[in-house]
Formats: structure tokens, C-alpha cells, sequence
């Protein structure tokens, strides 16, 4: 996917996230009702077994649903609904008497011949309205129904006062919260799907979801036991590490007595590196989320790929309904792909197109019933396996109508200039031809950011320059949102005389000229040449260690600490030879699925010698990103 | 509000709240004797007609948390629970715990002293919930001045407070509040969002006119400056259309589908372009106004002017938009934006060949020109310019391309035939 490599095509697909969202069903139809009693497997699959997180958490709902006694119908802020599925399925709801779902919105609750109403809610000020006016409406006629409010993940007092001035809060049996800090996603990754914990954090400077973020931490010591060693950098982490700090000596003389999972923890800020959210994803699962954005978990795609050929019939339906993909390392095929650059994706689809067609072929060679039976046991596997290859062959040519067009190559080609510091101090004709085209404006500014970011702040006429020429082709109402940019550090006006930028790249080589995308072996691979700062950083603390480096960190945002936490005797660990060192990457404000990408690759690499289980306050990308930073502009009903 | 106050205080009494101990022996804490009495006379909040005989009768259960059989858990994890029952209270976190416990009356903390100090404790626990409760009792308890000078040196309580004013859309307050800060600009860009919830157009104008004074940053007072204008104008022009909408010719052909209300600066040059082209300057919706009065760039004008007449299929005037006369009268054609993207959009716009082949031949890099003119069929650029380039083999090639005998196959045969062209190849 090299600016050399790309092909030209005279294709012209814009770029841009293509929206296949479905109205509300009246009932809610979610994740937890189509997955009937799917394990986690997936999440046990790593060094650290996550599902022990997940079994707590589902422990903690049991227990909840069991203090409602009686038949009861949840309705859920739909929002909720995906990070929950991935915690419990409807079959542990109906195990504990749940017998209805629904949607919350305002009116009047469904019929339903139950004892209790759970709204299962964030604590959102809109929602308590919402809620207010369903236990307002209540038919006075009927036998009356218990109502419980769950909030998720944490009860807020705005909220219940919110509910006490609508009148509501006297006939609620229960409010209480449920804990859900850190979702595991996969065997490797915890989320904590705070959507706004970075605008929080930087441009309203509210520090609620660090402390959040220091419980979940703590839950998670308290599950795999203290974390010897805290590495950060940047305000944030040192905020979070100064608080788990401060918990830790507040629970002093109750320490777990757990043998240490983690090794190392490493609490880093998204505003150290704001250049690589802003880069377009170049890995399988990257692309995916760039293009069609994967939520908890799953991902909505356009069908027309995926109609089903049936064997005799000439005509095939064309399909309506977005094809629903889950996507986690339990399935095979996409654990082995996920993390590859998109350009060698291709060959690997056809090498295992080959090994399964010859699976198959091996039943001509199944002679004796023994044979036959071998055969026979292998098939739902081998079935699994091939609808899975053809799932992904279909993503994959989905992905590729986008990535050979021009503007998908005009992008990137812009996109790695100001990574390599290509005429990053002047107005972009290309910036300027887009916005004269109209393209969405999320794609402007992530573009003018990047410059930004590159060049250590624009100069005052180019920064001038494209705000105007923003404000007058999409509204001045934007004028919001380039503030808000400003604030978060985002675009900035360049004060500083030199440019820093160039001198971090060289130091901590974050452009390599011969990325290899088929057989990496740099982290480089997972946007085409550029490494991306987080991780070197990740990798450099590894080995050789910070020192080495010190003059560079000066130069990035906010502070670098270590610290050291105590463990009671007899827990330290003795290490195996040969055996690996576990560190847990924090990424405070988001991570992006190419940077887990790049720390899955130093994981995996020989003699690495660590290996990295990543967390997150959210999965972002750089359209997500540039969106929860934007100021809300449309007008309340 | 009026009668649900029993139910409210069953819900508050029969509320979690977590257990703990007392330190007796800490008397260096002043608040601390003050803060058990408060543990022990729960009210909800600071409902003033609440008086000390209705918050005594509060259940409380001096037994650690673990063992409280019929309290909700609040912890993630079972495994946690434990800890937090041998948890030993300690002084910065004890009037947090206050709050925690969902149990809690600030009316002891009457002194300002007291009640700061009651806030720099809620703000070092860091939790937003315990900051928003004290700062909710500090609005009702403190006087604005007093409350937002304290705030200035407690930058943390401060952000909340101002996240707290935000979400409960207390727009008034905020304002107030920075303006005292001396967050004029903050201020000023909020002022300016409420302009957002006004519908009616003429009020959101005058809001408008009203913010130009705000003290903006230098550029965006320009911008705000610039938007008033904007929509002062609209205003005009939308009047004045919806009396043409009937009578002019132009709009009968080509109905409006939207108002141009709201609309954007280009997006209202294009309007103007389209339904208001050849006005004179001196007219509100006239382009040239438009474009002297926003100071819009040569480029955006030009791609914007042709993108409406090229849709209304007015190629004279496309033609007249890229003509310019040098000082001795010659024509020629000029344009701020490549020639190759003016093709582009004459193409999306159905031009036909003969309008398509003068932009072509006009794009300056040969091989550009080449591809487009073959993509669009502009059989004599492509063939003038393999003459011109004196590329036999070229010419060769593209004749296999064209249809036999048509006028341009026999125009590259006699190109082959002339014995006076020198070819390189």
C-alpha cells in the first residue's frame, strides 16, 4: 500500500465511513439474543486469561438480577447493549428470570406480564427523562410493576437528582450501578468504551474517567495480582499512576495474595502521540474499522458481497439487511489475518483457499470406513472453515474497491508526505482541492491536523488559510469545533521556532523507507513505513530501556516516571528461562487496531522477550477520534 | 416534588451506604467529630425544611460491608469485597466515604473555611460524583462572587463545576462564571453556540449582531463578523426569491428545492451563481458581491462558478469565465485551478465534446493531456499531439483505436503518408 506500490485506477470511490445503521426495532433484537450460549473461549486464549475478569463481572450481574426477585423484562439504553454482550449472553438473562428486552424510548412501556422493569442505562441526564416519562405513563390500572435502575458503569448523582425532580425517583425499588470498567474484547485487549474519555480528559480537563480508569486498575490487581513495576508518560498516567498510588496505600495491609500476572505496567497518554490516530489504518482489521467502523466487536457490511449462491437456482435474492460479521481471534482464519497489512492479505486468503480445498480433496482418499469416518469428524471444521474464508474473501474485496481508487491513493500519498515531513510548513493543494470538492469535513480535519501534528503547530497564514476556507464551504457554526481542536492540542499555531518533529522521527525512526507489508519486520508495517510513536516507545522501553532516549521524551508532552510497587514476600516471581515478560499497555484516551497490531507483531517476534496485553479507555480510529472532539451541533428537539 | 417526600426518604434510608470506623483518637482533624455527626444524621441532600429529628431516625448499620447481608454489592468483583471491609479509614478519605456512603448532609459545614475545606477533600479523592455533590451544596450555600473567586484557585473543582453548569444547561451561570474568571473567550464562543437553538431567522440574526461585540479572538470576531453578514443577506435574498419563485424564468425551469437559509458561504455563491448570475456588483446576490464582500479565494470562486453554469449547461459562459484579454486585445484562456480538473467537471456535467476538447487541449502537462483526451474521445488532440510530439509509434497505436475510416483514421493515415514529418521514431 506504498505510495510506489499502490495501482492506479480510474475507479473513484470516496473514502469515507459508510453508514448502514438500521432503525430501532420496537423490540430489542440485540447481540445477546442471536448469540444463544456461545463460550469466550477467545479470551482464555492468550498469556493472561481474561475470562477470569469476565467471570467476575458476570458474577457481579447474576447477583444483581437475583436481588429482583421474581419474572422481570429489562429495557435497555441501547448503547449498552454490544459492551454487554460481550460480558453475558440472554441466556444467563433468562437463567435469572428475564423474560422480555426492550428498547428504551419515551412513551409508554410495552405489555408485559412480569414482576420487575430494569433499565439497564449509562448515566445520562437524557435517559433519566426517558425513563421518568415510561414510569410516569404506567397503567395505573394494572398490577403494579416493580422498577430497578442499573446504571452503567457507574451511578451518578446528577442523574438521580435528574430523577428525583420529575418525581420519579420515590417509585423506584432499587438504583444501583454496575461496575463495568474494563471490558475484555479479545484474549489480549480490555476496553474500558469510554467514547469520551480523551475530550474529557483534554479539552474539558474533567479527570473522571483517570479515576475510573485507576479503579479498573485496581480490580484488575486485585484479580492478577500487584503490578511490580509503573512506567509512564505524559500528565495523564502520571495522574492515573499517582491515584492507584494513593488507593493502594488507602487498602494497605490487605494486600491480594496473588502471584503477579503482569510484569510491567505502562501508562501512556494519547496526547503523547497524537500524529498516529490521525494515519489511516493499513492492517486487515484496521481497514475494516477505517472503513465500516467495528462496534464491540462486530462489523456491518454492505451484502451485495455476501448473497449466498444456492446450488440449481439461477436467480439469487440480493440480501437487504447489512451482513453482521463478529470479529475476534476465536475464528481462525481471522486471528492469522487481522494483523497483516491489507496488500498481504490477498496471498494469505489464497494460500488458505488451497489448504482447504485440499482438505477436502482428501476424501477421495478416504478408502477404509476408518478413513471415511476420520473424514466425516473433520467436516464441521472444515465447513466452519470455509464459510469463514469466504467471509473474509468478500471483506477483502470490499476493502479493495476502496483501496485501489484515486482518492483512497491521494489520501495516503498526502497522508505520508507530512509524516516525512514533506512541505508540512505550506497550505496542501490537495487539502484545498478536497474541501473545494465538498468531502466530509472529518476527513478535512484529520488531514489538517496531521499537518498540523508533523510541523509542530501550522504557521499563522496557513492555519488562517484553512480556516476560512473550512468555515466558509461547511459553516461557521464550525468555528466550535476548530476551538475545540485548538484546545485538545490538536492544531496549534506554531510558537516555537524549530520544528521538533523531524528530529523525534529520526530518533525514534519512525518512517522506515523499505517497510516489508508481506513479511514484516519492524512495526513500520502497519501503515506502510510509519512506525508509530506509541508503540516505539512501548518497544524502546522493552529494550533498551527509556535512558536511552531520555532527550526525545523531553520533547514529548508531559511527564516520564517509574515507580515501583511493594509486593508482600514470597509473591515474587520466579521467572522460567526463556520465559517471557508480561507488560499491560495503557493507552489513556484510545488506542487505534493498527497500534494493537504492532504490539500483537512485537509480541510474537523471536526472542522479543515481552509480550503485551493491551488496554484502553477505546478502540478509536482517526474518524472517531476527530468526531468525539467535535462540538455537538445539532439543535435539541 | 410535593408529596413524594416519604417515598424519597424511605428510597435514601433504605439506600446502600458502605460501613466504616471512626478514629476517635484523631482530634488533630477538626471536621472529623463534626463529619461523624454528619455520618450519623443522613438527609438527602440540603433540603432546607429538613429538621435534626427527621434525619436521626436513619438505620445504620455499624458492620463491615462483606458481611451486610441485604446490601447491594457495589464492588466489581467479589474478591474485592474484602479488602474494603478491613479498609481503615483514613482522614482525607473519611468525608468522602460520607458522600460514598450515599448518605450525607453538609449542613455542619457552615463556616467558608469549613465548607473549602470539605470541597479540597472531595476534589482529592478525584471521584466526579463526590466533587459534583459538594459543589451543588456550595452553589446553594455561597453567594456567585464568593463561590467563583474561591473557584479560581481550585482549578480541578472548577472544571466540574463548569461541566456540571454545561450538562444542566444553566447557560446564564456559566457565562457569569467565566466572565469572572476572565475566560472571556470562553465565554464569548459559548455566547456564540446559543445562537444554534434559535429557529426563527431573523432573531438568530439579531443574536448575532449581538455577539459581534463579544471579546472573540481577532479571527473569530471576523468570522462572527462574517456570519452576520451572511445571514443578513440570506434573509434578503430568500424574501426576494420566494417572490421570483413564480415569475422568473430561471427558477420556473429550475425550482428551488431548499431555502438558502443556514446555508454555507460557498454553498450561497452557488446559489447566486445559479439563479443570480450577471447581476450587477451592486446587488446583495449578485456572485461578485458575494465573492468581494466574503473575500473569497480566486480558486473556490472559479470552481464554484463553473460548477453552476456547467450544470445549467451555460457553456458560453464557462467560456467567458476562463477568457481573459492581455493588454493587445488577444484573448486567452487563464484559470486559477488546472485545466485538467475544469474537464473534470465539464465531464460530470455532460459537456459535449466540442466544449470538452478546448479544456482539453488547454491542460498543460502532455501526457495528462494525452490520457484525458483519448478518455474522452478528443480524437484530434490526442492525434495533433502525437504529431506535434513526432511519436510515429504512438500514432500507429491509437489508429488501431479509432473506427475504420472514420474522419480521424484517415487523419492519422495522411499524417503517416506526409514525408515532410521528421518522426523520432
Amino acid at each position: 500500500m506504498k505510495r510506489r506500490l499502490a495501482q492506479y485506477s480510474t475507479r473513484t470511490h470516496d473514502f469515507e465511513k459508510h453508514d448502514h445503521r438500521s432503525r430501532d426495532p420496537p423490540v430489542c433484537h440485540m447481540i445477546l439474543v442471536s448469540e444463544g450460549r456461545k463460550m469466550a473461549a477467545h479470551l482464555s486464549y492468550g498469556r493472561v486469561n481474561l475470562n477470569i475478569l469476565r467471570e467476575a463481572a458476570r458474577k457481579e450481574l447474576r447477583e444483581f438480577l437475583d436481588k429482583c426477585a421474581g419474572s422481570k423484562a429489562i429495557v435497555w439504553d441501547e448503547y449498552l447493549t454490544g459492551p454487554f454482550g460481550l460480558i453475558a449472553q440472554y441466556s444467563l438473562l433468562k437463567e435469572h428470570e428475564v423474560e422480555k428486552m426492550f428498547t428504551l424510548k419515551p412513551g409508554r412501556l410495552p405489555a408485559a406480564d412480569v414482576k420487575n422493569i430494569i433499565f439497564f442505562v449509562r448515566p445520562k441526564l437524557e435517559l433519566m427523562d426517558i425513563i421518568a416519562d415510561n414510569v410516569a405513563s404506567e397503567d395505573k390500572l394494572r398490577t403494579p410493576r416493580d422498577f430497578h435502575v442499573l446504571f452503567v458503569p457507574r451511578r451518578s448523582l446528577l442523574c438521580e437528582q435528574r430523577l428525583k425532580e420529575k418525581g420519579v425517583l420515590g417509585s423506584l425499588i432499587n438504583v444501583d450501578e454496575y461496575i463495568l470498567d474494563l471490558i475484555p474484547y479479545d484474549g489480549d485487549l480490555l476496553s474500558m468504551e469510554s467514547e469520551s474519555a480523551f475530550r474529557e480528559c483534554y479539552l474539558e480537563n474533567d479527570q473522571t474517567s483517570l479515576y475510573h480508569t485507576a479503579k479498573g486498575l485496581m480490580t484488575l490487581q486485585a484479580l492478577y495480582g500487584t503490578i511490580p513495576q509503573i512506567f509512564g508518560k505524559g500528565e495523564c498516567a502520571r495522574h492515573v499512576a499517582n491515584m492507584m498510588l494513593r488507593m493502594k496505600r488507602e487498602f494497605a495491609g490487605c494486600q491480594t495474595q496473588i502471584l503477579p500476572v503482569f510484569d510491567t505496567l505502562l501508562l501512556l497518554d494519547r496526547n503523547v502521540d497524537l500524529l498516529t490516530p490521525l494515519a489511516t489504518q493499513l492492517t486487515y482489521e484496521g481497514l475494516i474499522d477505517e472503513i465500516y467502523s467495528i462496534n464491540n466487536g462486530y462489523v456491518k457490511l454492505p451484502p451485495e458481497k455476501f448473497a449466498q449462491k444456492k446450488q440449481g437456482e439461477g436467480e439469487k435474492d440480493l440480501p437487504t439487511e447489512p451482513k453482521k460479521l463478529q470479529l475476534n481471534s476465536a475464528e481462525e482464519l481471522y486471528a492469522e489475518i487481522r494483523d497483516k497489512n491489507f496488500n498481504a492479505v490477498g496471498a494469505a486468503l489464497s494460500k488458505k483457499a488451497k489448504i482447504i480445498s485440499a482438505a477436502f480433496e482428501e476424501r477421495h482418499n478416504a478408502k477404509t470406513v476408518g478413513e471415511i469416518k476420520q473424514f466425516v469428524s473433520q467436516l464441521p471444521h472444515m465447513q466452519a472453515a470455509r464459510t469463514s474464508l469466504a467471509n473474509h474473501t468478500s471483506v477483502a474485496e470490499l476493502i479493495k474497491d476502496i483501496t485501489t481508487s484515486d482518492a483512497f491513493f491521494d489520501n495516503l500519498t498526502v497522508e505520508q508526505e507530512f509524516m516525512t515531513g514533506v512541505d508540512t510548513d505550506k497550505a496542501n493543494t490537495y487539502i484545498e482541492d478536497c474541501i473545494a470538492r465538498k468531502d466530509p469535513l472529518i476527513k478535512i480535519l484529520r488531514l489538517v491536523c496531521m499537518q498540523s501534528v508533523c510541523n509542530n503547530g501550522l504557521k499563522q497564514k496557513v492555519l488562517d488559510f484553512y480556516k476560512r476556507e473550512i468555515l466558509q464551504t461547511y459553516g461557521f457554526q464550525h468555528i466550535l469545533t476548530l476551538n475545540n481542536l485548538e484546545k485538545a492540542g490538536l492544531l496549534k499555531l506554531q510558537t516555537a521556532t524549530r520544528n521538533n518533529y523531524p528530529t523525534i522521527r529520526k530518533t525514534l525512526k519512525l518512517w522506515m523507507e523499505d517497510a516489508n507489508e508481506q513479511n514484516p519486520n519492524d512495526i513500520s508495517y502497519v501503515y506502510s513505513g510509519y512506525a508509530p510513536l506509541s508503540v516505539r516507545l512501548t518497544q524502546l522501553l522493552a529494550r533498551p530501556g527509556w535512558r536511552s532516549i531520555e532527550e526525545v521524551l523531553k520533547m514529548l508532552p508531559g511527564p516520564h516516571f517509574e515507580e515501583r510497587q511493594q509486593l508482600p514476600s514470597g509473591l515474587h516471581k520466579k521467572r522460567q528461562q526463556g520465559e517471557n515478560r508480561i507488560t499491560l499497555v495503557f493507552f489513556l484516551g484510545g488506542v487505534t487496531y493498527a497500534e494493537i497490531a504492532a504490539l500483537r507483531f512485537l509480541s510474537q517476534m523471536e526472542d522479543g522477550g515481552t509480550e503485551y496485553v493491551i488496554a484502553t479507555t477505546k478502540l478509536i480510529n482517526g474518524t472517531s477520534f476527530i468526531k468525539s472532539l467535535m462540538e455537538r451541533l445539532e439543535v435539541p428537539p | 416534588m410535593m408529596r413524594s417526600k416519604p417515598d424519597e426518604d424511605d428510597y435514601w434510608n433504605s439506600s446502600k451506604f458502605r460501613a466504616f470506623t471512626f478514629d476517635d483518637d484523631d482530634d488533630e482533624f477538626s471536621t472529623l467529630k463534626e463529619s461523624k455527626r454528619a455520618v450519623n444524621s443522613i438527609v438527602v441532600d440540603d433540603d432546607d425544611d429538613d429538621d435534626e429529628d427527621d434525619v436521626e431516625k436513619v438505620s445504620w448499620s455499624g458492620e463491615p460491608v462483606g458481611t451486610f447481608p441485604d446490601v447491594p454489592s457495589r464492588s466489581f468483583a467479589p474478591e474485592l469485597r474484602k479488602p474494603k471491609a478491613e479498609y481503615k479509614v483514613s482522614k482525607p478519605v473519611l468525608l468522602v466515604n460520607l458522600v460514598k456512603g450515599r448518605a450525607y448532609s453538609f449542613e455542619t459545614f457552615r463556616s467558608l473555611k469549613d465548607k473549602m475545606l470539605l470541597l479540597d477533600e472531595a476534589v482529592h479523592a478525584n471521584d466526579g460524583n463526590v466533587i459534583t455533590a459538594v459543589l451543588i451544596f456550595l452553589k446553594k450555600s455561597l453567594s456567585k462572587e464568593i463561590l467563583s473567586r474561591e473557584l479560581t484557585s481550585r482549578e480541578i473543582a472548577l472544571r466540574h463545576y463548569i461541566h456540571y453548569l454545561k450538562e444542566m444547561g444553566e447557560q446564564k451561570s456559566l457565562v457569569e462564571l467565566l466572565k469572572s474568571l476572565g475566560r472571556t473567550e470562553d465565554m464569548a464562543l459559548l455566547q456564540y453556540k446559543e445562537h444554534l437553538n434559535i429557529k426563527d431567522e431573523v432573531r438568530k440574526k439579531e443574536y448575532l449582531k449581538a455577539c459581534i461585540g463579544l471579546p472573540f479572538s481577532p479571527e473569530d470576531a471576523s468570522h462572527v463578523q462574517d456570519h452576520y453578514t451572511l445571514l443578513e443577506r440570506q434573509i434578503i435574498i430568500e424574501a426576494n426569491d420566494k417572490q421570483a419563485e413564480n415569475k422568473v424564468e430561471v427558477f420556473k425551469k429550475h425550482p428551488r428545492k431548499a431555502s438558502i437559509l443556514n446555508m454555507p458561504i460557498i454553498t450561497t455563491l452557488y446559489y447566486s451563481c445559479f439563479y443570480h448570475y450577471g447581476e450587477p456588483e451592486g446587488t446583495f446576490s449578485s456572485p461578485a458581491n458575494i465573492r468581494s464582500t466574503f473575500k473569497i479565494s480566486e480558486k473556490q470562486y472559479f470552481l464554484t462558478v463553473l460548477g453552476a453554469r456547467a450544470k445549467l449547461k451555460e457553456w458560453f459562459d464557462v467560456d467567458r469565465l476562463f477568457t481573459a484579454k492581455n493588454w493587445f486585445g488577444y484573448t486567452k484562456k487563464k484559470s486559477p485551478i488546472g485545466f485538467h480538473r475544469v474537464v473534470d467537471i465539464l465531464q460530470k456535467n455532460n459537456a459535449p465534446v466540442q466544449v470538452l476538447q478546448e479544456y482539453v487541449s488547454l491542460v498543460e502537462d502532455t501526457e495528462q493531456k494525452i490520457s484525458l483526451a483519448q478518455k474522452y474521445k478528443c480524437h484530434d488532440i490526442v492525434i495533433d499531439t502525437y504529431k506535434d510530439l513526432k511519436d510515429r509509434q504512438q500514432l500507429i497505436i491509437y489508429q488501431g483505436k479509432v473506427e475504420r475510416n472514420s474522419p480521424e483514421d484517415r487523419k492519422i493515415q495522411d499524417l503517416l503518408n506526409n514525408t515532410q514529418i521528421r518522426w523520432k521514431n
